[in-house]
């Protein structure tokens, strides 16, 4: 029933874009290039019709920004970006062929190669749009961003809760735990669904410790290492009311445990949004260098005709 | 021993007694309104605070020496202080009437401030609110108990039961449990009374913990408590409960039960009530005048409860007992609507003339009539118009007063047609089942129709029984010679609709299951349904089947059992019809036989078809848990192409007021596809069912949308089952793209504008979808998507149906 804008209308604008390259390929073997003296390059009427369709285009595609938010407009976006992707990827084919394979250190190759940065993110763009909502949905197994959070806020407030019980040392670390838990952050964090959960890890391991501890060891044994505040307690309350503590511990354990693989869960949703923002950042900057590039060549030829 | 004499006794200041009084002062009638709170008309001063208080029927001309438009209860108490001192009504104040003697020119009233008054007529104006039912257990009267509350938000941080499980119960527990630790006690398990809106609405709340309910349980006694010993409190409800006896310490006990007519007063007047329901008014005369000579009942004590009918009242009673007669309000409207009538000399004479000529209207009574044609129009179109099209999304109710119509059962043949003549009715399938029309009606010659508007028929079928009979055999015999036998003649099918029953299903509800014998056919009415089959311990959906569709004619053209279990996808009414005469209808009509074994080869190849791809089911029965079922246009987002941009939503804020009437990552998902939290156009809208301002409608497209009328008072928001209506502050902001862009002007797109003019809750309205049915190229949020993952679609479309049922 859904149609990608890949797919839009039976591919009728990658048809499209396909026929002007061929046009395009068949007029630049076609062409004579007769006169010894006329070089292949953007000066000959062929590299003139190129180089004008060239910067329609990008003057079109760029315009895009604008159509994006015209929410009045009545045909569908859907649409112009299946156009702006296969036209776009058509200037690959009619640019170059408009530089007449001339490439040197000057304006004219910046504009060409920053064309090719920005046709480079967009595909980037295509491949994270065409493969990373599913993840993002399944990821997501039908909660929401929100309903997550406040999951993980529920969690802590509940290991809090139950840590308080078991000591005031574990509950010292487990607020710790809590508090150094982020999600987010800039972008760079976001991109990498940065994990930060080694502090989880550790208060993981010590309850482990601590769980190991109380279910297996004699509680009169003492080769219990010195300093290690944790087994020390474990001890202590092992002695005093073993079975209940081990129960509390071991679903502190599980709530943290829990907690991580949510934890998980939202810096994997955020990376995800992150990666599919994150080329746009760089898609419409290098446009408008792009832009002023292309100005700037289209004036230079011109004036120096 | 008597204080005073006067011509004329008013008992009560509500809008009904005011305006009376006041009408009665400025024609100089001696006259007396007696009051028994220190305000007039207590039961709206005791309104919430800033209430809207609307002015319906808007049609109906006011008629009272006081004035009275829709607005806040404010303005509207103000301006009756002012007509009531302006004319030199004589008021008493806290004076409760006591008792009331005596007969048509001496009657003597006592009241609470031990004065007695004679009077020769007398009008009883007290309305049911002054008579608020209490809670019956010792300590009722304590001070932190109350039985009335303005304003929810008076109170913070208090522990305060609510008893009670009707909708003003409803409503100050949840508006209280904001800031309060609310607890609501319920005598029954469940809360029957309520609206539906209101009953999602508390159920939600009891659902997230917001309040507490204790259900089955009844007070049993109240004490007030020294707060220092009692936790701060300065009461303890002492409640029963199913497990025994519970104390809670409270702050505050309201208690909502509702009022009624205060029966024993009035009893002991004379005046008789026709039935021991609590509920029962008193019968009334055409000029109010009870069975009592002399005394006069208006207002909600005879049984009309709006305010404008009430002040109009209270004018025409003096009237009356001046000895003139005046002519109702509605006069004038209901001349202008028949002048155009040949040989129409009166009103009178042309509803005379419809009660005589319409059988369906011929059980309401004068006054319902009235009311019924003040909503109606009267058409007179001209041989060979449209009356409506085939697959229109109308929903009227026309009557042929005079004249004949054509109706083309057969979209594909237009020469087809069934004529209906004068006194009959159609249109009652749309009304009935919430769908299109299902045939074209072209006038005939001399035509003379009643179009009636939705609400208005509902409204009819509600009240008189008669009406409502006669619309359910009509719509019985047609449906089932149209989506039947259409090509049997009615007469054959009377034993068929002699054995037919209306069933109601609520959703989920089985109609009937699989491997079951076949002993019934059901004809779909309201509604819609799935039909599944066991598969490998699974239970697969196979088919969607709406309205207008039968189901279950598999098992009886080979008496094999049930094939399918048929499960109700929402509320669903079916006409059920048995068995045995559809087999003999069959057997003598080879044609329908034919008709029926094509339609259940349709079905096996689905059957097969579907056993192979069990994954269409489950989406298929995901959707319809969904609500899809009811839906008549929904928004779906394939989230494998969705990329989370939010353009639907900027889109829609963009073009409608800035408020976005779908919220993209709300709602459930189930493989990829994601239902977002937006409006599905259903059929039979649970929006429209409360609107006081009747501002909701359905436009042509199917397209149900809130005009201007809105008044805020959030009716729908609540009644609304899928959450898709928000209250919001309209506000225009054209977007920009290059002063935003360039200067950082305005608002980015979709992003509300911040809130300047901050009137609080009084100014916000109800916005929903509209499809964006007043927009070029159809709904802004697909149009926006710029990778096609936004569908609107028709569910049936959707869930790929089969033309017909199953089993």
């Amino acid at each position: 029933m859904h149609e990608s804008f890949l797919v839009y209308r039976q591919f009728k604008h990658l048809k499209l874009a396909l026929a002007l390259c061929l046009v395009a390929i068949i007029l630049y073997i076609w062409h004579p290039f007769h006169d010894a003296a006329e070089s292949r390059n953007g000066g000959t009427w062929l590299g003139y019709a190129l180089g004008g369709i060239g910067a329609a285009i990008i003057f079109w595609l760029t315009w895009f920004g604008a159509r994006k938010r015209s929410y009045k407009a009545s045909s569908r976006l859907q649409g112009w970006l299946s156009a702006h992707v296969y036209l776009g990827a058509s200037l690959i084919i009619i640019a170059t062929l408009h530089t007449g394979f001339q490439f040197g250190w000057n304006v004219h190759t910046l504009a060409y190669v920053l064309m090719l940065a920005v046709i480079a993110s967009g595909f980037y763009g295509i491949y994270a749009y065409a493969r990373l909502p599913a993840l993002m949905t399944a990821n997501r197994a039908g909660e929401t961003l929100q309903s997550m959070l406040d999951e993980i806020a529920a969690l802590d407030r509940e290991a809090i809760a139950t840590a308080d019980v078991i000591s005031a040392k574990v509950h010292e670390i487990t607020v710790r735990s809590v508090e150094r838990t982020t999600v987010g952050g800039n972008f760079l964090t976001q991109l990498r669904g940065a994990s930060q959960t080694e502090n989880l890890e550790n208060i993981e391991q010590q309850l482990e410790e601590m769980h190991t501890q109380l279910t297996t060891a004699d509680p009169l044994a003492s080769d219990i290492e010195e300093g290690k505040t944790m087994m020390v307690m474990a001890h202590q309350l092992s002695t005093a009311r073993g079975g209940e503590q081990v129960s509390r511990v071991r679903q502190l354990l599980d709530l943290l445990t829990r907690k991580k693989a949510l934890v998980e869960r939202v810096r994997k949703d955020i990376r995800y949004k992150a990666t599919m923002d994150f080329w746009l950042y760089i898609h419409v900057p290098i446009t408008f260098a792009l832009l002023a590039a292309l100005i700037t060549h289209i004036i230079c030829v011109f004036l120096y005709w | 021993m008597t204080d005073e004499h006067f011509k004329i006794a008013i008992v009560g200041s509500g809008p009904g007694g005011m305006s009376a009084a006041a009408h009665a002062a400025e024609l100089g009638v001696s006259h007396v309104l007696l009051e028994s709170s220190a305000h007039l008309s207590y039961t709206i001063f005791r309104y919430q605070k800033g209430k809207h208080v609307m002015d319906e029927p808007a049609v109906l001309p006011l008629r009272s020496p006081l004035q009275f438009t829709a607005g806040t209860r404010e303005a509207i108490l103000g301006k009756w202080d002012e007509g009531i001192e302006q004319k030199g009504t004589r008021v008493l104040f806290q004076n409760e009437v006591t008792s009331i003697e005596g007969e048509k020119g001496n009657f003597i009233l006592k009241t609470s401030a031990n004065r007695t008054l004679t009077a020769e007529y007398v009008i009883l104006g007290i309305g049911v609110q002054g008579n608020l039912r209490k809670l019956g257990v010792p300590g009722q009267e304590a001070p932190f108990v109350q039985y009335q509350l303005d304003d929810p938000d008076e109170y913070e941080d208090e522990t305060i039961v609510v008893v009670g499980a009707g909708d003003a119960a409803i409503e100050n527990a949840v508006g209280l449990a904001k800031q309060n630790s609310v607890i609501i006690v319920n005598r029954k398990d469940e809360f029957a009374r309520a609206k539906q809106g209101n009953l999602d609405l508390i159920l939600k709340c009891i659902d997230d913990e917001v309040l507490e309910c204790m259900y089955s349980t009844t007070p049993e006694r109240i004490e007030p408590k020294d707060p220092l010993k009692n936790g701060g409190k300065p009461g303890l409800f002492i409640l029963n409960t199913p497990d025994g006896e519970a104390e809670v310490p409270c702050d505050r006990i309201i208690a909502r039960l509702g009022g009624s007519p205060p029966r024993r007063f009035v009893e002991a007047t004379g005046v008789e009530f026709p039935s021991a329901e609590p509920s029962a008014v008193p019968a009334v005369s055409p000029q109010y005048e009870s069975n009592v000579p002399g005394l006069y009942i208006i207002g909600a004590l005879a049984g009309y409860p709006l305010i404008k009918q009430c002040m109009n009242q209270g004018y025409e009673v003096v009237e009356f007992i001046e000895g003139r007669n005046v002519e109702p309000a509605d006069e004038p409207l209901l001349w202008k609507k028949f002048n155009k009538l040949p040989g129409v000399s009166s009103v009178t004479d042309a509803l005379g003339r419809v009660i005589a000529n319409v059988p369906v209207l011929s059980g309401l009574t004068p006054l319902q009539l009235r009311e019924f044609m003040l909503d109606s129009e009267v058409l007179t179109p001209a041989a060979g118009d449209y009356v409506f099209k085939y697959n229109d999304y109308t929903t009227s109710f026309f009557s042929i007063l005079e004249g004949e119509v054509q109706i083309q059962i057969n979209p594909d043949d237009p020469s087809q047609l069934i004529p209906l003549r004068q006194g009959q009715f159609f249109g009652e399938m749309s009304l009935i089942s919430g769908r299109r029309r299902s045939a074209t009606v072209i006038a005939g010659a001399g035509c003379v129709l009643i179009e009636t508007p939705r609400r208005s028929m509902n409204k009819l079928i509600a009240s008189v029984e008669s009406a409502k009979r006669t619309i359910d055999e009509t719509f019985l015999m047609r449906a089932i010679q149209a989506q039947v036998a259409p090509d049997t003649p009615i007469e054959e099918l009377s034993d068929l609709v002699h054995t037919a029953t209306i069933e109601t299903f609520n959703a989920n509800d089985i109609l009937f299951k699989e491997g079951e014998p076949g002993d019934s056919l059901h004809l779909i009415r309201v509604g819609s349904v799935t039909a599944s089959r066991n598969i490998g311990d699974r239970e697969v959906v196979m088919a969607y089947i709406p309205a207008g569709h039968y189901v279950g004619e598999m098992a009886l053209l080979s008496d094999a059992p049930r094939s399918a279990t048929i499960r109700a996808a929402v509320r669903t009414e079916t006409v059920r019809l048995e068995g045995a005469s559809f087999k003999a209808l069959m057997n003598r009509s080879a044609r329908l036989r034919r008709q029926v074994e094509g339609k259940i080869q349709e079905h096996i190849s689905r059957d097969i078809e579907m056993s192979s791809q069990p994954d269409t089911g489950d989406v298929i029965s995901f959707l319809v848990q969904q609500g899809l079922g009811e839906a008549t246009d929904v928004l779906l987002i394939d989230e494998s192409l969705c990329i989370r941009c939010d353009q639907c939503e900027k889109a829609c804020a963009e073009t409608h007021q800035g408020t976005s009437r779908l919220d993209r990552e709300a709602g459930p998902t189930f493989a990829s596809v994601h239902v977002p939290t937006s409006c599905r156009h259903c059929e039979h809208p649970h929006c429209m069912k409360d609107c006081p301002a009747d501002s909701i409608h359905r436009a042509s497209n199917g397209e149900v949308y809130i005009d201007e009328k809105c008044i805020g008072c959030g009716n729908c928001q609540r009644n609304c089952p899928y959450g898709v209506i928000q209250m919001a502050q309209t506000q225009e902001h054209e977007f920009n793209l290059f002063s935003w862009l360039l200067f950082g002007k305005g608002a980015a797109p979709g992003q509300k504008k911040a809130d300047k003019s901050a009137g609080g809750d009084a100014s916000k309205k109800a916005v929903k979808c509209d499809m964006c049915k007043d927009l070029k190229g159809g709904p802004a949020c697909v149009r926006a998507c710029p990778t096609g993952a936004t569908l609107r679609v028709l569910p049936e479309d959707f869930l790929k149906l089969s033309s017909a049922g199953s089993a």
